[in-house]
Parts: structure tokens; sequence; C-alpha cells
């Protein structure tokens, strides 16, 4: 009998460490990532909405993961040869992200509002990883769902993707990429 | 009470676990299966039909050609003063489906195929191992009546023009290199020059491809028409070739004793003896238009 209240007591201060620590993380699975190459003689675009992602707002830590063969062109044969003679998908099946999110505290997620954002790491595309710093916004609106946006640039020459002389033209040294996430509180 | 205090240590540090990579937290991805691509780099190897389909919405340009013999010497310059064409059209209905037609200069043939994939390989996911296709085939001789059936004494239908193919496709992309595929299959010839011949002519075929570089692929294919099925003189089709592709084409340079490009002129016509020389030097250029994106993105 005189147990029962203690372990009682246990039970809801061991309980407390979660809500005064405040893990405050978000995630998605269907995040959206695509990316534009520009040339005088084509535009090439892809999409890839199954970018799975987690954010701890409290340490600032985030990483992403992206499946290389769930990026969408237009032409098939594009695609093809997007994992198989540029991407190596099968090498390398994923694109990494793991790094830090600075620029918005735990607390001003609680109130709507569009806070400026600067996301650094370390980037792994084609197996190679390169440290990158980038900026982005991080949108709370009023029903307190939580968006991320981000756009950048990458060279298909950091990563090691050759690309050969008789398609030069056609792709662009510089690849735009932009990133949009819905994230919800996991 | 040493206990009490224990358990409430216990509870207090349980929350507290370091998380070294954050994306563990949502688990296993549920991923779809995915299949493979890319076991051949066109939807023929050189003359007959790869296990590869064209994809869903893709109208593929076929251009065909065979010089003459190389032996021809060079009053001939080696087979280039002669030409043999095959112009081609495919499409892909669905990404199992594709329909194609094609004229050749051979003959003045007109053909058409449907091939249906009726098993896709898979990579991860599933556990398929192989990619099963089935290809039917028809072709019309439209050479002028006169020429045709010059016998006016016997009598003449226009079904003596047709023939017809099927094949069976079974391949597997064995790694990123090498693929190969078995076609066994069947040509129906609904005329056939004596009472001796066979109007069906059965086949087992193979074929096969070994990536050199990510653009270069060398390939090989053999139709083996099982014995006493052809007259004298009538040798089985055997093909030799590289696969460069540029963006949305693909050139196939390949040496072949095959004249005709489609099933029933190679397969039952052949007349090339590689050991005497009787070698085409030709090449296909497929350029592909993608007419419509079946997955338009969702914006």
């Amino acid at each position: 009998m005189t147990m029962k209240p203690i372990i009682l007591l246990a039970i809801v201060l061991g309980m407390a460490p979660h809500s005064l620590t405040a893990q405050v993380r978000f995630a998605t699975r269907n995040g959206h990532i695509a990316f534009f190459s520009a040339t005088p003689i084509e535009d090439i675009e892809a999409h890839n909405r199954k970018v799975t992602s987690v954010w701890d707002a409290s340490s600032g830590a985030i990483e992403f993961a992206v499946l290389i063969k769930a990026f969408e062109f237009e032409k098939a044969r594009m695609q093809e040869h997007f994992n198989e003679n540029y991407m190596d998908s099968n090498k390398y099946p994923k694109a990494n992200f793991k790094g830090k999110l600075s620029g918005v505290s735990p607390e001003q997620l609680k109130a709507a509002g569009t806070y400026p954002v600067t996301v650094a790491g370390d980037l792994t595309i084609h197996g190679v990883t390169k440290a990158v710093s980038v900026p982005g916004t991080v949108m709370v609106d009023a029903s307190g769902s939580v968006k991320a946006t981000s756009e950048f640039n990458v060279d298909p020459e950091d990563h090691d993707i050759a690309i050969p002389s008789v398609v030069r033209k056609n792709i662009a040294e510089t690849i735009k990429v932009t990133v949009e996430l819905s994230l919800d509180p996991m | 009470m040493n206990r009490s205090y224990l358990l409430l240590l216990v509870l207090f540090a349980s929350p507290v676990v370091a998380q070294d990579d954050l994306l563990d937290l949502l688990g296993e991805e549920e991923t779809g299966p995915t299949y493979t691509s890319a076991s051949f780099k066109a939807t023929r190897v050189v003359n007959g039909h790869s296990l590869e389909n064209t994809a869903h919405g893709v109208l593929d340009f076929r251009i065909g050609h065979r010089f003459g013999f190389l032996n021809g010497g060079a009053n001939q310059f080696f087979g280039l003063d002669d030409a043999t064409i095959r112009l081609g059209l495919d499409y892909g209905i669905t990404d199992r489906l594709m329909v194609g037609v094609g004229r050749s200069s051979y003959q003045k043939t007109v053909d058409g195929f449907t091939k249906y994939r009726v098993l896709k390989q898979c990579d991860d996911g599933c556990t398929m191992p192989i990619t099963l296709a089935v290809v039917a085939g028809s072709s019309i001789n439209t050479t002028r009546t006169v020429d045709f059936w010059p016998d006016t004494s016997r009598q003449y239908f226009f079904t003596h023009r047709m023939a017809y193919s099927f094949q069976l496709i079974v391949g597997r992309k064995f790694s990123e290199r090498l693929t190969l595929q078995l076609n066994p299959g069947v040509v129906h010839r609904n005329l056939v020059a004596s009472t001796n011949d066979p109007n069906d002519v059965i086949h087992i075929s193979g074929a096969g491809r070994m990536k050199l570089s990510k653009r270069v692929a060398l390939n090989a294919e053999y139709f083996y028409v099982l014995p006493d099925q052809l007259p004298e003189g009538y040798r089985n089709s055997f093909s030799l070739g590289f696969d460069i592709e540029t963006g949305g084409h693909v050139f196939q340079l390949h040496v072949t004793n095959s004249t005709g490009m489609f099933e029933k002129a190679f397969i039952t016509e052949t007349v090339g003896n590689w050991a005497d020389g009787d070698i085409h030097f030709g090449f296909n250029i497929s350029r592909v238009f993608t007419l419509h994106t079946p997955k338009e993105p969702v914006e």
C-alpha cells in the first residue's frame, strides 16, 4: 500500500521530461524535391514526391533521404538515362542530407509566421559528399501546419556526375534544386 | 525508499536516449516494387525483338538499313552500292503493350506487330526473376500482282502475300552489363515455294548484350531454325552489333547475314553464309518522341 503513491508519482514524473525538454519533431514521407536544368537547347525537369525528412526543431538537426529512382521526368528515355548513365542509381540508390537548420526556435513555431532559415550540413549525391549551406524558409500558418521550402544550386561536377561532350550543351552546368516540405509533428 | 528513488531515477533517465539517425524514427520506408530497366538499349537486338518495350506514350521512329554483301568486292564497293531499307514506327500504348508498323524495300513488304510484356523482372520489392514478352506479327508482300503472280494459269489469292510470326521472349538482366534472352517462335507462311516446304517454321533463338561502357553495348543474336524445315541454301540468321546511345537516339551498327528486317525474311529467307563473306554491314537508327506523358506532374 505504501508503495502505490510513489509509483504513481514516479510515472507522472517519468512522463514529464517529454514535455519539459520539448523534443519538437516534424517529419514527412512525401516531400517534394524538383530539379531544373535550363540550356538554350532544352529544359529538363524532374520531380520526386516521395522525399523523406525528419526535423528536430529543438536541436535543429534535419535529415533527408531521397530515392533517386523516384524522380519522374516528362520523357521516359530521359528518366532511364538519368538513372543508368548519370546517377548510377543501382549503385547509389539514395541521395542524403544530414545537417542543421538554424533561424527558428521551437517557441516561434507555436505562432503563425514566416522565418528565413539557413540549412547547413553534408549533402551526399552519387556517393559524393559535399558540405553545403543554403537559405530556406519555414512557414507556420494559423492552423499550426509547418511548411519548409528552399531553393539552391547543385553542380553535377561536384558529385562526380560525368556529362559526355555530345550532350554537354543539353545539360546545364548548374542544376537548380527546389525543396518543398509539408511537415507533420511526430 | 531506496527502491523508489531507484525507480524514479530509471524513469527519468529513459527518455533521454540519443538519436543518432533521425530518419530511423520514421521506421522502414514503404517503397513500391522497382522493376528492372535498361536491359537492352533498344526494342530490337539487331533484327529481332529484344525484351524491351517502348515506354507508354513514346513514339519510336526506326530506320533500318543494310548494305550489300561485303564479298561484293571493290566493284560493288564492298556492298555499299546496294541498300535494303525498312522504315518503321513503334508506339507504346501502355508500358506493357506496344505496336509497330514498318515498310521494307525487301519484297516491298508492309509488316505490323504487337508486343506485350507479360512478366517484368523485378529489382526490389518483388521476386520475379525474368521478363516475359510475347510478340505477334504479320507481313504483306505488296509487290504488283503481275510480278508477284506471273503464272496466271494458277489461281491467285491475296492471302498468298501474307505471313505471320509468333515469338515468346524470356530474358533476364543478370547484371548491369549482361542481359540474355531466349526467344523461341514460329513463322507461318501462307504460301511456300514447293509442297515439300512446311508452312510453319519453328525456331529457337537467343540474343544477348554486354554493356561495354555507359553508352556502348555489344549485341549478338542467333536464330536457330530446327532442322529439315528450310530448303537447301537457306541459313540461320546471325548478327553481331554495337548499340551506341546519344540522348534521344540509339545507333545500332552491325554485321549480319540476313537481308530482310522482318521475321519471315530473316528467319526463313536468310541466304548469306558467314564463312563465304555474305555479310551485310548495316545500321538501325532509333529516334524517340514523347507524344504523351502518362505521369502528369501534380503541382
